[in-house]
């Protein structure tokens, strides 16, 4: 039969078992059921761990993959979206928010102009008011001094003429002290 | 033996093809296990490790052996679907299969004291018939004999179109031929050059050329390896398309 044969034919190709190759091992055809059987036996096996295992994954890895990166850039479109809203209400809050700060500010600024100028007014008329007191009292003091000077001089100049041994009326001293204060 | 002792050359550059029981005995019957089953059977760990254990986190952000896969995946699957269209791209585990074996026999092939088992004839020629015989009954099935309208060029003028026929038929059945002898034929030659040049290693003088040239070799040879994947991968998608396609060339 056939495996005879190859029998035979290995026999006549001993010496490429025994050594060095013979020619081309390639076509010692004695060796071909053997590689062609385990060929099939390797393709098979490889078949079957492809079409049972590897591909079926690897697919389903790549197609997960795609969703993935489909989702998460709708997932990127929507976030940009609210970050480009959220941006504007920022930036309407902020030119809101500063709009009232003028407002503030200017309101503020008013009222306390209003103050300082009721403050001053006030303090203004305090000052006038007091002023006037004080040079009142400057006159009347200058004019009681006045007085003073004059009965002083008098009675010292009565005193003097009494010293003196003179005698004199009241009225001639009083009207010498005038004339001498006048001068 | 002895005149190769005696020049210091020993250059066996075919040895790397033999066949050998793995575990003793001169007698290889169609089970035994033999350095053919050994090396498949690394093929088919390291693709089950990269497509199985490098995928089983199922990341949504693949880890390095993932993303492997994942190029490797995409690369068939693009091509199966831009060649043969969106009709063959339920026939793309079969291309896989294929693609994975070669460019990984091919791969483990290119390590040193490995066996290459797509450089043997006897593996190219059934992945080769295995398209062959597939594409010709899915044509037969899918078409009818109206299959048999690809060898009719209508766009020929009518006097020719007999002798195109015959071209076309010839090289339709020249297809399992070169598809399967340009694998093996690229490996094999490529392996061999690599261990006649390294066995000049042995002479000092030459040792220097040696060493880069081997290391030049390996590079191309790494090359070869992707390259020849790629085309068996590619003309079996070519060859699809005719039946998947209809006869419409």
């Amino acid at each position: 039969m056939a495996t005879e044969a190859h029998d035979a034919a290995a026999a006549t190709h001993g010496a490429a078992d025994a050594g060095h190759a013979v020619g081309m091992p390639q076509l010692d055809f004695s060796t071909w059921p053997n590689q062609i059987f385990w060929l099939l036996v390797t393709l098979v096996a490889i078949y079957f761990i492809l079409t049972r295992v590897a591909l079926p994954r690897i697919s389903a890895v790549l197609a997960e993959r795609r969703g993935t990166i489909t989702n998460d850039l709708a997932a990127a479109e929507e976030l940009k979206q609210k970050a480009t809203e959220a941006e504007a209400a920022y930036n309407e809050a902020l030119a809101t928010a500063r709009v009232e700060a003028g407002k503030i500010v200017a309101a503020a600024r008013a009222e306390i102009e209003a103050d300082l100028a009721k403050a001053t007014a006030k303090a203004d008329a305090d000052i006038d008011a007091k002023a006037a007191v004080s040079e009142q009292r400057i006159a009347e003091i200058r004019a009681g001094a006045l007085e003073s000077v004059t009965e002083v001089a008098k009675d010292t100049a009565k005193e003097l003429i009494a010293a003196l041994g003179g005698k004199a009326d009241a009225r001639s001293i009083t009207a010498a002290v005038s004339a001498r204060l006048k001068g | 033996m002895s005149e190769e002792a005696s020049t210091g050359f020993a250059i066996h550059p075919m040895d790397q093809f033999v066949v050998k029981p793995l575990f003793g005995g001169d007698h290889i019957a169609w089970y035994t296990v033999t350095n053919v089953t050994m090396w498949m059977a690394i093929a088919v760990l390291v693709i089950a490790a990269l497509l199985m254990l490098g995928t089983r986190r199922r990341a949504i952000v693949p880890s390095r052996s993932q993303s492997v896969a994942e190029l490797l995946y995409g690369f068939i699957h693009n091509m199966v679907e831009e060649v043969t269209g969106h009709e063959g791209v339920k026939y793309f585990p079969y291309v896989m299969t294929l693609f994975l074996f070669i460019l990984f026999s091919n791969l483990l092939g290119l390590l040193p004291m490995s066996f290459t088992t797509t450089s043997h004839v006897a593996v190219t020629v059934v992945l080769a018939l295995m398209v062959f015989l597939g594409v010709t009954i899915l044509g037969f099935v899918k078409n009818g004999i109206g299959f048999l309208g690809m060898f009719w060029v209508t766009s020929a003028p009518l006097a020719i179109r007999p002798i195109l026929a015959l071209i076309e038929i010839i090289s339709y059945f020249v297809r399992p031929v070169s598809h399967s002898i340009r694998l093996a034929g690229n490996l094999m030659a490529g392996h061999a050059v690599i261990k006649v040049i390294a066995g000049f290693a042995t002479l000092v003088v030459a040792s220097p050329v040696v060493i880069g040239a081997v290391t030049a070799l390996y590079g191309l040879e790494m090359l070869v390896a992707v390259v020849q994947a790629y085309v068996f991968t590619i003309l079996t998608c070519v060859y699809l398309r005719d039946a998947v396609g209809g006869a419409h060339h």
